[in-house]
């Protein structure tokens, strides 16, 4: 019987987290509930994040009551079908023992650092994560953030297949060095990243201007393209939220960043402090401004996109998906509906600009099922 | 990223802008690093250990070994700044500062403004503060309050390494001169510092940690206290806003203020005299500004109005302790007026 116990874990998402917090409970004890429904939300030093179920079950045993904090691997409940006995709960209670944390954290440590490589005599740092025989994914974020934006989708997708998420020149552990900062030399750099790692052909998911990157090399490599995943992506249209630009390009402070930064999310309030701090952590690097401000002239001059890919998308003859946050402040979700007639496009509600992470559940889903089909 | 002491930061941050920058130099007392030892001209690193290595890689003419007398230091230091170098000088102790006075207070503070903004004077003056190590009286004192009170002068007094590394790029390439404030007890003191070179704004305080009930402002070694207190409290249900200014001159008023507006509380810590202090003056602050919404007195924690006693057990009770912080954290919360 013991094998249809299971428990609900305080996950890891991202690098850095080593707690989290339970913020409060979606299910109530002795409630059942499918795969994918929603059981509690955490928060962790970045932004909160909702745990859904692996599969279904009964929720028997809430373990960490709302407000608590706990280490990654922390028993947070115990689900078992109704037939399981309390004694039974109870023993795997008093049983559980999460890894032990010096060992697990420095195995984890060694298996989650990013890695560095050189392309065209730049470094360039990624994050591999899963392995698996089919095509692996290969996430690219978007203008000023870097592989950390993939927290909660790249676990996830992780689970059976390898996957790579890369930071862009002038982002996160990048070298600062742009080149001319326009699509073609990010698209040169993310080409010559699949290069230098081996990788023939891979699903591409792109967000924001990462998307069009991904689509300009999915264009002109289409045999490297197994699909494609544009998420709120640059590109498919003229419109373009500058005001969020050019504030990410001149912050320096943390009411001007926590004000910038919120433009970003249908709901300010999932912002943290911390996630501010990181991103202020990385501005304050030599090099950055200038970086952004070189990339954001290629990109945005004029308050406007200076790439539309919209009347190539024809071209591509590779799966393409097209997900967008319908309360998107950067990049209006009319690009998306534009395209409704054309390919599969999935708007989802109460996300704004990440809908990666703010409807991480929901998003991961739609890449699985895309890219799994 | 990799952990590194606030002593790895400085001397990473004297290296990268002297790699950068040509026109930095370093001048003080033993900045080479046991000149005085056979054979090795970069023996220790210096007194501190934080100029390691800046010998050996930009030579005697960007490393300059003093006599041990401050007035010469700061007086070549700020002379050599008005004429278009970029000096760091090291004042080893602060409780020195006497000695040299004349050229940080009335000569370096005032050029950009005696000469109608003409002249810029890039001069830092890295000294050490802090009690803690049973030095005595007259090698154990916080004076950047004394600073901070010069208009002029800009006052860094970091409480972390990556503070600290980001906070002295920032002081060497401002063209004001700047006191950098270093707690003799934190230099091994680690934090996670990016390798690359970085700078942090002056007037921006770090936000150490959330929380609705009080506000605690505390600077350098006291941040840490102030945290072990915030730690004690959050058991007990109290939550503290700790806000470390990370700069005294110019002071982040907003982030304190705002603060105060939201939690009706503060408690200021400073590990300094409480007589026209840091402490002092942050209290006259909130009072001048923030008055409505305060629900309790203003309370400071800080040293008593006497020099800092030589005997350890004396000392550790000169200096304001998790205990006496928590104690008038709670005492603001329970206030009822």
């Amino acid at each position: 019987m013991t094998a249809a116990v299971t428990a609900i874990t305080m996950p890891k998402w991202g690098l850095t987290m080593t707690e989290g917090t339970v913020v409060g409970w979606l299910k109530q004890q002795g409630q059942c509930f499918a795969e994918g429904e929603e059981i509690l939300e955490i928060e962790t030093p970045k932004i909160t994040n909702v745990v859904e179920a692996p599969s279904g079950g009964t929720l028997r045993r809430i373990v960490a009551q709302a407000g608590a904090t706990l280490p990654i691997g922390a028993l947070l409940a115990v689900v078992a079908p109704d037939e399981v006995p309390e004694a039974e709960i109870d023993a795997f209670v008093a049983g559980f023992a999460v890894a032990e944390p010096s060992t697990s954290e420095e195995a984890q440590a060694e298996g989650v650092k990013p890695r560095d490589i050189e392309v065209g005599g730049r470094r360039l740092r990624y994050l591999e994560l899963g392995e698996g025989d089919g095509a692996p994914v290969l996430l690219v974020h978007g203008f000023g953030a870097d592989l950390n934006t993939w927290m909660f989708t790249q676990p996830a997708l992780a689970a059976r297949r390898r996957t790579v998420a890369l930071d862009l020149p002038g982002h996160g552990g990048s070298a600062k060095e742009v080149g001319a900062g326009d699509v073609d030399s990010l698209t040169d750099a993310v080409e010559g990243a699949l290069g230098a790692l081996g990788v023939e052909q891979v699903h591409f998911v792109g967000h924001s201007m990462g998307g069009a990157v991904a689509a300009s090399l999915a264009l002109r490599r289409p045999e490297r393209a197994a699909s494609l995943t544009m998420i709120a992506s640059a590109g498919l249209g003229p419109e373009i939220n500058t005001s969020f630009i050019d504030g990410f390009v001149r912050m320096a402070r943390r009411r001007e960043a926590a004000e910038v930064i919120g433009l970003l999310v249908h709901d300010p309030a999932l912002v943290s402090r911390a996630m501010v701090e990181d991103v202020l952590r990385y501005k304050r690097l030599d090099g950055v401004s200038a970086a952004l401000a070189k990339v954001a002239e290629a990109w945005f001059s004029g308050g406007r996109q200076s790439l539309d890919l919209t009347s190539r998308i024809a071209e591509l003859a590779m799966p393409v998906q097209v997900i967008w946050g319908r309360e998107d402040r950067i990049v209006p979700v009319a690009h998306a509906e534009a395209l409704a007639n054309r390919l599969p496009v999935h708007i989802l509600d109460a996300a704004g600009h990440l809908p990666h992470m703010e409807k991480a559940g929901e998003v991961n889903r739609l890449i699985e099922q895309f890219i799994s089909r | 990223m990799p952990q590194k002491s606030i002593r790895q930061a400085l001397n990473e941050a004297l290296a990268q802008e002297m790699r950068r920058d040509p026109t930095v130099v370093v001048i003080g007392e033993d900045v080479a690093g046991g000149a005085a030892t056979e054979g090795q001209r970069d023996a220790y690193g210096g007194v501190l250990g934080v100029t390691k290595g800046l010998f050996a890689e930009f030579g005697e003419a960007r490393v300059i070994d003093t006599p041990i007398t401050e007035s010469a230091i700061m007086g070549a230091a700020a002379g050599a700044a008005v004429t278009g170098l970029r000096p760091v000088a090291e004042l080893m102790f602060s409780d020195f500062f006497g000695v040299c006075f004349d050229q940080i207070f009335n000569q370096a503070a005032k050029f950009r403004y005696m000469f109608g903004g003409k002249a810029k004077t890039p001069l830092v003056i890295r000294t050490m503060i802090g009690a803690g190590r049973s030095a005595a009286a007259q090698h154990s004192q916080s004076p950047y309050h004394i600073f901070t009170s010069v208009p002029g002068l800009k006052c860094v007094v970091p409480s972390n390494a990556y503070d600290a590394k980001g906070l002295l790029i920032q002081a060497i390439r401002d063209d004001d001169p700047v006191i950098f404030c270093e707690h003799k007890l934190m230099y091994d003191l680690r934090t996670e510092v990016p390798d690359e070179p970085y700078s942090i704004p002056f007037g921006e305080a770090n936000i150490v940690r959330d929380g609705d009930d009080v506000t605690v402002v505390a600077l350098s070694r006291m941040v840490h206290y102030a945290g072990e207190a915030a730690d004690t409290l959050a058991k007990e249900g109290i939550e503290c806003e700790l806000i470390d200014p990370r700069t005294t001159s110019p002071l982040d008023e907003d982030t304190i203020l705002e603060s105060v507006e939201r939690t009706g509380r503060i408690v200021v810590v400073d590990e300094a005299t409480p007589r026209c202090s840091i402490a002092t003056d942050i209290a006259a602050l909130v009072a001048d500004k923030a008055f409505a919404a305060l629900k309790a007195p203003v309370r400071r924690v800080t040293a008593p109005h006497t020099p800092v006693p030589f005997a350890p057990v004396l000392e550790k009770l000169y200096i304001p302790s998790p205990e006496r912080i928590a104690a008038a954290v709670r005492e603001v919360r329970g206030y009822v007026g």
